[in-house]
């Protein structure tokens, strides 16, 4: 066969980066913009169900606040380790990952168990009107989303305590952090529309 | 060697179009009334501007396809674009752009005129009916403020030429739809909303509406009858409507109705002036001045009737008329007092 | 970029990786090339690959079956309707059918060929090696496949939905439709749909990332950017009708209220939800197919194309405006007459892109020197098809006509010819031209062009008397008629259509199989191309390229008739491929590739179990999770620790 005339040589180049050059960046933010625009056609649901009653809630009390407001300020806070931990994970530094990996696995595991004690607080049910449906829909979409990063997280954790730490596995927690960003961000809207909008509408 | 064949699948429609006008009772062709009418100038120019764009770009199709049949077929020569042609070709682009944007303006501004006229029709005063959609039938009651004037009857309207009537749209089920194409455009029934349609019916005739939103089992089977009638023939028809039913006159007949009021029957369906009064069947107390029964399904001939109360779900699977099991003489007096609901 | 020199590192002592470059003869380069990227031709090989090309064959393969099923079931469809009051087929049956056909039609066959086409061509196209995310890849065939058994199972045992395609609430509601017939629909929904946005981002991510050096944005072909556009589209309307159809199934299973007006619900939001998915669903169909347009019509015009930035910005521009029309669908329902005048001008202002798009194909004929082998004459067919329907789609669009038309047999003709002119024809047209690349043989040009006459002509007469029937008031989804209304005679010619239609279509598939067998060896490049894919083999080999091509113009290979120049410098005994910059595609990055793995078929056969359970129990969706888990887990867990460079402690 025929010589192909080569025109420049790419073994010199880097096999691995972080942010917008790395391939598995592209899939998780792909994955995170389908998630927010079922995010945000939820809240639209939500807003044109509300509409069509003169009360909203119809015969409710709005959901109780404390759960709530504990999960959200535990959220808020549990960006600390998360930003801690990317930037360790940029830096390719193997124990302060190994650190950060745990520390949100652990905020994340207090965060589920008050997710948990938040759905028994709605003083509503799923199934009473569309009121309770819409509540408990916006809500169960966002704790499958921490639900999801948790265990993510929690797999991450794992593998950077075996042989199978490479720059890779430094990538993937970044972008991983990138995602609990998404997990944070997304609830702060549905957390005002669900207990807060019913106080103000 | 086949560009005329090309052209056939254009021409074999329009020749067969020209064979045919559009009249019939259900056709959006044949406007009974302003509204239809002017939704019919709306399809007149959609159709006159449409087809001067699809003539204009099979205009251009052929002459690109036409002015290289001269050229020998040169295969395997080197491509290559033509940049001297670009320049005239792009303004042609540009000038199609505006031409297009220009039909369509035109076309936006005459819909929407043409919706502004529709409303028209809703500040007027006239009749007042309310149409209830139902799996797989029409309940229809004339409304008024008296209420000894108001009366329920099924799977048929009739109208006064040139009185406004506004028919409020509801539905006990699933979503149905109103269409009567001699008179209007259709609205929907959804349950849980109260639509409403106005329209001014023209031209005296008869003429079949249908529902035109899957509903179910039975959506294909279930129309109504529409007759507009000169204000005096209406008026003595709504007067006769208030009525309860005829006394039957025979033994048969009396026997029918003893029936009626003592078995299933009674259970779904009202005649007013006897016992029965039941509420989720159509109202039967003027059968027999109906064109057509089931929904528009059949004939309302005394065959027909005698065959649907005998066995609806061989003509209507689905229907919520169950199959009763009735003995040939019940079946016969039944007939024969129904035959007598005028 | 250094010119490369003799390079120590692809001698290939044990310790350096062998890499593609002048110091490794061509030879050794495609062998070493194959052993690395190839498929083992066994039945483990079959389940496990990653293979783009052979994932997007099956893709094919299985969206054409499933046109050929609703196809006939389209035709018996028309052969019950050939009389009134036929009789043929119970009204039950018939409801079942035609929601089937629709809903096979367009989510079973329409999206996902046009996607299944873009995972085998997109690669090639742009110069690279696999497609990003292979293993996502075969993991959402194998879903796509699982939600399509379903409810064709669901059909032959009678217990297919029977609700339409569109699948209105309250009908399709518990209430209403008791039985799980709508819940297989509901959950088809979610199948096709995880598998659909896996495939957008894959597009997404290997079009942004994977181009061939030079390749910039706007050197990328025209079908490129069809399906960058189309795959945005499907991430921003997909989650409306996973939404829609979620919110129906708990409707359904657990008492949720969300289109139940008694409590609060609304039987609008269905809808609303649904056409915000179903508008942009009819142009992530027939977007992909006007790639396909300008990919053959630059071939066989031996032109590029005319006026290649009004034809992407007018991609782009359908892509946006595709998402402001959805209301035209709810005309009739009743809205406040402030929204009419905003749909009815978005949806007659999109034909201005589509407008432009059709001239731009004309004028590139005009230009250029056409050669109307069947590719072509299939876009001549899209040309004559497609515009018509575009214009009765402007007819559609306003208020007061389409009140009247509105779920007539009008839309019915309006629809068949926008999609299958405006989709299947550039298909099949596709098909004619990609066929030789595919499996290294030619498809019959006499055979072709006779297939194109009968779907042509069958086309029309069985679809024009449509718009005719629904002008003189037949509506749509009926299982028969009345006589004497005027319909029979239409109703006939309209069903001998239907049996032209089916006969071209087993034409192609006598072409095809006769071609497979017996039909002239395609080199490269057959048809005298110009876009990369016909810079390879005819079929590719399992790596694409032996080197990763330099590409510098729209055209590359009418550009470098001598061959195009390649760089060198990529593993050739490990999967590897290159990263560029989003913009100029300049080298980035040397990107690993997975290898075949079982993981994704496993995965997707746990996300069957748990899609399918929860349409019997909601607790299907809490113990389903976990095998899901686990099997994602044990995808994504690395084998060995020979790949990268290992941390130091």
């Amino acid at each position: 066969m025929s010589r192909p005339t080569f025109a420049g040589d790419l073994s010199r180049l880097p096999d691995h980066a972080f942010g917008h050059r790395s391939l598995t960046w592209w899939g998780v933010m792909g994955f995170i913009t389908v998630e927010a625009a079922g995010f945000a056609l939820a809240a639209g649901a939500y807003f044109y169900l509300a509409n069509q009653v003169p009360r909203w809630p119809p015969d409710h009390p709005p959901p109780d606040l404390l759960w709530s407001g504990l999960f959200t300020a535990l959220l808020l806070l549990s960006e600390v380790p998360n930003v801690w931990l990317k930037k360790a994970a940029e830096g390719m530094d193997l124990r302060r990952t190994r650190l950060g990996l745990v520390a949100v696995v652990l905020a994340g595991a207090v965060l589920l168990g008050i997710r948990a004690l938040e759905f028994t607080t709605l003083n509503v049910r799923w199934d009473e009107n569309a009121y309770g449906s819409i509540l408990w829909a916006l809500l169960l979409l966002h704790t499958v989303h921490l639900l999801t990063d948790w265990v993510d997280t929690g797999v991450l954790a794992a593998l950077m305590f075996t042989r199978h730490v490479n720059p890779r596995r430094f990538v993937d927690t970044s972008e991983n952090a990138l995602y609990w960003h998404f997990v944070v961000l997304t609830w702060l809207p549905v957390y005002a529309i669900l207990y807060w909008a019913p106080r103000w509408m | 060697m086949n560009r005329p064949l090309r052209l056939l699948p254009l021409l074999a429609p329009l020749l067969l179009l020209a064979g045919c006008d559009g009249a019939g009772v259900q056709s959006v062709l044949d406007p009974a009334g302003p509204q239809a009418d002017r939704i019919d100038i709306v399809w007149r120019l959609m159709l006159w501007v449409c087809g001067a764009f699809y003539l204009m770009v099979l205009g251009f199709l052929a002459v690109a396809v036409l002015r290289h049949r001269r050229r020998r077929r040169a295969e395997g020569e080197p491509p290559e674009p033509h940049p001297g042609r670009e320049g005239g070709l792009r303004a042609a682009l540009a000038g199609w752009v505006g031409l297009i944007a220009l039909g369509l303006l035109t076309l936006i501004a005459a819909s929407y005129v043409v919706d502004r006229r529709l409303a028209h029709a809703s500040g007027k005063q006239g009749l007042n009916v309310q149409v209830t959609a139902h799996q797989w039938w029409w309940e229809v009651e004339y409304l008024d403020e008296d209420p000894s004037k108001r009366f329920k009857t099924a799977n048929e309207l009739r109208l006064p030429a040139g009185v406004p009537v506004r028919i409020e749209l509801r539905s006990s089920d699933v979503i149905h739809s109103f269409w009567v194409p001699n008179l209007h455009g259709k609205l929907d029934l959804i349950p849980g909303r109260a639509n409403e349609i106005h329209l001014i019916p023209e031209r005296t005739g008869r003429f079949r509406g249908q529902c035109a939103e899957f509903c179910g089992l039975q959506h294909a089977h279930m129309a109504f009858d529409v007759t507009v009638e000169e204000r005096g023939a209406f008026e003595a028809w709504r007067a006769h409507q208030v009525t309860t039913a005829a006394e039957p006159a025979t033994e048969l007949a009396r026997k029918g109705r003893e029936h009626f009021e003592t078995s299933h029957c009674a259970m779904c369906h009202a005649i007013r002036g006897t016992k029965a009064a039941g509420s989720v069947a159509p109202d039967l107390t003027h059968l027999a001045g109906r064109a057509t029964i089931a929904a528009g399904a059949l004939p309302n001939t005394r065959g027909n009737l005698a065959a649907w109360i005998a066995d609806p779900q061989g003509i209507k699977p689905g229907s919520r008329m169950p199959f009763i099991g009735l003995e040939p003489d019940e079946l016969d007096a039944l007939t024969a007092y129904l035959e007598t609901l005028r | 970029m250094s010119v490369a020199a003799a390079h120590p590192l692809s001698h290939g002592g044990p310790e350096e990786p062998r890499r593609d470059g002048p110091d490794l003869p061509e030879a050794e380069t495609h062998a070493r090339l194959e052993r690395t990227w190839g498929t083992a031709a066994t039945f483990w090989g079959w389940l496990t690959t990653v293979d783009h090309k052979l994932v997007g064959r099956r893709y094919i393969v299985t969206g054409f079956a499933f046109f050929l099923l609703a196809g006939l079931m389209g035709l018996a469809m028309r052969l019950q309707l050939a009389t009134p009051e036929s009789g043929l087929i119970s009204p039950d049956r018939y409801n079942q059918i035609f929601s089937m056909h629709g809903t096979t039609m367009m989510f079973l066959f329409a999206v996902p060929i046009g996607e299944a086409v873009a995972v085998y061509l997109i690669p090639l196209m742009v110069g690279t090696r696999n497609i990003a995310f292979p293993r996502l890849n075969a993991f959402s065939y194998w879903v796509y496949l699982s939600g399509g058994v379903m409810i064709h199972v669901a059909f032959v045992m009678d217990v297919g939905p029977e609700t339409g395609w569109f699948s209105y609430v309250p009908l399709a509601g518990p209430e209403y439709s008791p039985g799980k017939r709508t819940d297989f629909w509901a959950q088809m929904i979610t199948f096709t749909e995880v598998s659909a946005l896996a495939v957008a981002v894959e597009i997404i991510a290997t079009v942004f990332k994977m181009r061939a050096p030079g390749m910039s944005l706007n050197r990328m072909p025209l079908f490129v950017w069809a399906m960058l556009v189309t795959s945005f589209m499907v991430v921003f309307a997909m989650p409306a009708v996973m939404l829609a159809s979620s919110f129906l199934i708990s409707d359904r299973l657990v008492s949720t209220h969300f289109f139940n007006p008694a409590e609060g619900g609304d039987a609008l939001l269905w809808q609303h939800l649904f056409w915000f998915f179903g508008h942009p669903e009819v142009y992530i169909i027939f977007i992909p197919a006007l790639g396909m347009v300008s990919a053959i019509t630059e071939t066989f015009c031996r032109r590029p194309v005319f006026g290649y930035a009004a034809m992407v910005l007018a991609l782009v521009t359908i892509g946006f405006l595709g998402f402001g029309l959805w209301v035209h669908h709810m005309f009739a329902t009743g809205l406040p007459r402030l929204g009419h005048s905003f749909f009815t001008a978005a949806s007659m202002l999109i034909a201005i892109p589509s407008g432009i798009q059709i001239f731009c194909w004309i004028a590139t004929m005009f230009g250029g020197r056409p050669r109307f082998d069947t590719p072509l004459l299939f876009v001549a067919g899209f040309i004559v098809v497609f515009v018509l329907g575009g214009l009765t789609g402007v007819m559609l669009a306003s208020v007061p006509l389409d009140l009247q038309l509105h779920d007539s047999y009008f839309v019915v003709a309006h629809l068949h010819y926008v999609l299958i002119g405006g989709a299947v024809f550039p298909l099949f047209g596709a098909f004619y031209f990609w066929f030789p690349k595919i499996t290294g043989r030619m498809l019959d040009e006499r055979l072709g062009r006779w297939n194109f006459w009968l779907l042509a002509v069958g086309f029309n007469v069985a679809f024009f008397p449509m718009h005719w029937l629904g002008l003189i008031g037949m509506p749509r989804r009926v299982y028969t008629y009345p006589e004497g209304l005027g319909w029979e005679v239409w109703n006939q010619v309209s069903t001998a259509g239907a049996l032209m239609v089916a006969a071209g279509v087993a034409l192609f598939l006598l072409n095809v199989a006769l071609s497979l067998r017996a039909g002239r060896p395609a080199g490269p490049d057959p048809w005298g191309a110009p876009s990369l894919e016909w810079a390879t083999a005819s079929p590719p080999p399992s790596y694409n390229f032996a080197h990763i091509p330099v590409v510098a113009s729209r055209t590359p290979l009418w550009d470098a008739p001598g061959g195009l120049p390649v760089m060198s410098g990529l593993k050739v005994d490990e999967r590897e491929l290159l990263l560029t910059t989003l913009h100029d595609a300049r080298p980035d990055l040397r990107e690993p590739s997975p290898e075949p793995s079982i993981w994704p078929l496993v995965a997707a056969l746990a996300v069957t179990v748990l899609f399918v359970g929860s349409i019997f129990s909601a607790w299907a969706v809490v113990w389903g999770s976990v095998p899901v888990a686990a099997a994602l887990v044990l995808w994504f867990w690395p084998k060995g620790g020979h790949r990268g460079n290992e941390v130091e402690q």
